[in-house]
């Protein structure tokens, strides 16, 4: 009854040339009220892709998120899902292809993390049919792979930080979308949470084939996990490309204000920045 | 066409997967099964209830009467003085008590409800306007000739009205809402007691049913408007469940997952300002009934919200209980809606005190 069509398990990392482009600002203008956050904003996330976000507090790279999940509408320009204005094509549908995570996000309390994670499969019933074997089998699927189905009976209110990202991100995977955009989410978590959500973010993408953006803070990891970086500042999108391209000392210095040497991470070989001063 | 029922392969315990062809949920068994007493409790204290008063009747024949299997000189008491009392508490419970969880859900606050929002005191504005003022101006000659029922109903969905507009930016927002419902709130008291204060004595003491709540002296002319504005609202009304499991998160998560929230929003808004106004023209503003009612109910059925159908039958319950004990246990009959606020005011400082403890963590 739906058209949905299940996500394609772990395709391997596509061709560059063959990839089609998934998810598009094309000139894209955002603004609050009448404080315009992103300027004329060109970005393109191509099927399979893993594209970090990076860039100084109030860059407006969550309201760009935000905007690529049809959070926000843009005051120029338009958001592209599969080559159609995100703007015109029904929530429901959009929510079929596209998951995201906001930051920080509540959950009522008293809910329990097998609850949170079946409302993932929201977008996929309807009033007849409000919990079938599909979306019972996803559900315990999504919950055993991203080890939550010990925890499946506890309130979600009562986890701590690292599992409760872990039963939200669960929640994303139940969803079913090819598409998933995150907003800083290792915001509050030590640093082993930091790695333990992004090596779940990374299987999501190796293993399932799912086409990821997330918005991140620390430039490290963002170097360690995606596959390509986009830097961002005031509005404006600064350099696009593998982390080796984007994270260079000059970059620092004009995006971030920070005098920095960009040395190997001697664990993963990708770049890894060691911050000497701020330049004023 | 084939039924099952079967445990879900993970998940907690205490839910079952139905299906039958292409219709499928799921069942908590507290979710079955608090309505399911509180549906029995309700009648007991319903047939219990009509069996009490100057002339006492047993419950067997109360529910023999009410069946029609008994014809004996009560059944003029059962059938027209204090059945429809009783019917009139009942629904005005039901609709306050899923009018609550409607809006606590909204909200995302407990402390939300048709009281703390204003609506009940707007509906007590339109009725104390109706009685005081219709020997005294043209517009209370208006207001007055509606009826006071209607004057009250006019009086809560013009509160409602306010409380949408006012609260509408780009999109309705709980904290927002609780806020303007505040003030608007202070604004109906104020003009209760500015009413009161220039009525005439007599007037009054009319009017002053409309403020604290009564079931005295209803009959059917209140109980069937009730029913019929019911038989409408109330499958509306649980038909917002779905939305409410995703309307509960925050706006982006439910967004994200497919739901239209301005619409959602709005349907669930305006639905639980109908249900108040209904309830409170038919037997003025019992209070604490929504604030109370649905935070219990939750967690009686547990779960993560308010659940509908639980919320208004245990809300009936409250309602026909408090009216029987104020007709039978207290000395002297004071109206329900002072029994109710009695009751409710203590757990409102808790909430509060809970409240406060739970954000300092």
């Amino acid at each position: 009854m739906t058209a949905h069509t299940v996500t394609p398990a772990a395709q391997g990392a596509p061709a560059p040339e063959a990839a089609r482009v998934r998810l598009a600002a094309d000139h894209v203008r955002l603004a609050y009220d009448d404080t315009v956050v992103v300027h004329d904003l060109d970005l393109e996330l191509t099927d399979g892709s893993f594209t970090a976000i990076v860039g100084p507090n109030g860059c407006g790279k969550s309201t760009l998120l935000r905007a690529l999940g049809r959070l926000l509408r843009p005051t120029g320009g338009q958001v592209l899902l599969d080559g159609r204005s995100i703007a015109r094509t029904p929530t429901r549908e959009v929510a079929k292809v596209l998951g995201l995570l906001p930051q920080s996000p509540i959950a009522p309390e008293g809910l329990t993390v097998a609850d949170l994670v079946a409302r993932g499969r929201h977008p996929h019933q309807s009033w007849v049919r409000q919990w079938s074997r599909d979306d019972e089998a996803v559900v315990a699927e999504a919950l055993e792979w991203t080890d939550m189905a010990e925890l499946a009976g506890r309130a979600v209110d009562e986890l701590s930080g690292g599992q409760r990202q872990r039963a939200w991100i669960s929640m994303a995977l139940a969803q079913g979308t090819d598409l998933l955009l995150l907003d800083e989410p290792t915001t509050y978590l030590d640093l082993a949470h930091q790695i333990d959500v992004l090596e779940l973010v990374g299987r999501l993408h190796a293993e399932r084939g799912r086409t990821v953006a997330v918005v991140l803070h620390d430039l490290n990891l963002a170097a360690r996990y995606a596959e390509r970086l986009v830097a961002m500042k005031d509005g404006v999108l600064v350099a696009s490309g593998t982390p080796a391209e984007v994270l260079t000392e000059q970059l620092l210095a004009d995006v971030f204000d920070l005098e920095a040497r960009i040395v190997p991470d001697p664990v993963t070989g990708t770049p890894m920045v060691v911050p000497v001063r701020r330049l004023r | 066409m084939s039924a099952t029922l079967e445990r879900p392969v993970s998940g907690p315990r205490g839910r079952t997967a139905v299906r039958i062809g292409p219709v499928s949920t799921v069942l908590r068994w507290r979710q079955v099964l608090v309505p399911l007493v509180a549906l029995v409790v309700l009648l007991l204290v319903s047939a219990v209830s009509i069996g009490r008063g100057d002339f006492p009747i047993g419950v067997t024949d109360v529910v023999r009467t009410l069946l029609g299997l008994d014809e004996g000189p009560q059944e003029f008491i059962v059938r027209q003085l204090r059945a429809p009392r009783v019917v009139v508490g009942l629904l005005v419970g039901l609709a306050l008590g899923i009018a609550g969880a409607l809006f606590q859900t909204f909200a995302r606050n407990p402390l939300a409800s048709p009281d703390t929002l204003g609506i009940t005191v707007g509906a007590s504005v339109g009725a104390v306007a109706a009685i005081v003022l219709s020997g005294t101006s043209s517009a209370g000659a208006v207001l007055g000739g509606f009826g006071v029922p209607i004057a009250a109903l006019i009086g809560g969905l013009v509160t409602g009205l306010l409380l949408f507009v006012l609260a509408w930016r780009a999109g309705l927002d709980g904290y927002r809402l609780v806020l303007v419902g505040i003030a608007l709130w202070s604004v109906g008291s104020a003009l209760v007691d500015w009413l009161l204060t220039n009525a005439q004595i007599y007037d009054a003491a009319a009017a002053y049913v409309w403020v604290t709540g009564s079931l005295n002296a209803r009959t059917w002319d209140q109980a069937v408007p009730l029913a019929l504005a019911l038989a409408v609202l109330l499958p509306l009304a649980l038909a917002t469940g779905r939305a409410l499991s995703v309307l509960q998160f925050g706006d982006d998560t439910a967004r994200g997952l497919g739901l239209r929230l301005p619409i959602a929003q709005t349907a669930v808004v305006l639905l639980a300002v109908a249900l108040t106004a209904a309830a409170v023209s038919a037997a003025g503003p019992i209070t604490f009934v929504a604030l109370v009612v649905p935070q219990v109910a939750v967690r009686l059925t547990g779960g993560s919200r308010p659940p509908l159908l639980a919320s208004g039958l245990l809300g009936a319950v409250l309602v026909v209980g408090a009216d029987l004990v104020t007709r039978t246990v207290l000395p002297e009959a004071l109206p329900v809606g002072i029994l109710t606020a009695v009751i409710g005011a203590p757990y409102l400082l808790w909430l509060l005190v809970r409240g406060r403890r739970r954000s300092t963590l």
